[in-house]
């Protein structure tokens, strides 16, 4: 005995193209790398975490945080936030922008991703110039 | 994925609406992501210059404490991991939603990172205040 479903048979629809099909654009380039920045700094949360908990338990604790993040690689990580940072920020307020009904002709767009590209780079610059 | 409707194509539209939530907090995740989009904008600039000074510079428990306990420094700081906080915990919901497709997993996932971020925030801001008060 087999049991009538009530719904219909999906039909094999086409796909929409694939990914990686698309030439690179202003428009969706910055877009995914947005979501990428932005789950990657969710997970750096945990190194914020592990700062302030380090600290507040003590010398010990926190001289261990310490030694990892003046490592090379923990060096290398904070570039990244930093890096991750900037971006998120400026294009952050790039869709600000788009919410509230600006920059939406094309070429405004597009020229607001150069305008977030060169200013993550130039904040990075003015982060990390002093340190060197 | 089959929504609860179309099991039961005979019922109303008001049986097929209940159940599905509410419509009234609608604007509320989208709100709230770009009231903490706005306070993160200023309160990271503070963060990430003054963290990437003290780490850069190889900063010592005894610097870093007397730093954090300042009040200014204090305040900035909580309400700094309150808001980042709370706009990753609104975004990574988002991620979550758009790619996970598997219902258990999802609402699995959804509740643990939810958790995470509240767990982890709470334990930031006690943090903070052991140390400045």
């Amino acid at each position: 005995m087999t049991q009538k479903s009530n719904t219909p048979k999906k039909r094999e629809r086409p796909l929409s193209p694939h990914l990686q099909i698309y030439a690179p654009q202003m428009t969706w380039v910055p877009s995914i790398m947005h979501r990428i920045a932005g789950g990657a700094l969710a997970i750096g949360t945990l190194m914020i975490a592990w700062m302030l908990i380090a600290a507040a338990y003590g010398p010990e604790q926190f001289e261990c945080f310490m030694d990892f993040a003046t490592h090379p690689v923990g060096l290398l990580m904070l570039f990244g936030w930093s890096v991750a940072l900037f971006y998120h920020m400026f294009n952050g307020i790039r869709h600000l922008f788009w919410d509230m009904g600006y920059l939406f002709k094309l070429q405004n767009a597009k020229r607001a991703g150069l305008v977030v590209f060169a200013a993550t780079a130039l904040a990075t610059l003015l982060l990390w110039l002093p340190l060197i | 994925m089959t929504m609860k409707w179309e099991k039961t194509p005979l019922k109303s539209d008001m049986a097929r609406a209940q159940g599905l939530g509410s419509a009234k907090s609608g604007t509320e995740h989208w709100m709230m992501q770009r009231i903490t989009a706005v306070s993160n904008a200023v309160l990271m600039i503070w963060a990430i210059f003054s963290l990437v000074g003290l780490i850069g510079q190889g900063v010592d428990y005894q610097t870093f404490t007397l730093w954090l306990a300042k009040p200014l420094n204090a305040i900035l700081m909580v309400l700094f991991i309150v808001s980042t906080f709370t706009h990753a915990c609104l975004g990574a919901q988002v991620i979550t939603e758009d790619y996970v497709h598997n219902e258990g997993f999802k609402t699995l996932k959804l509740v643990a990172q939810k958790l995470f971020f509240i767990g982890l925030g709470f334990a930031c801001v006690f943090s903070i205040l052991k140390i400045a008060l």
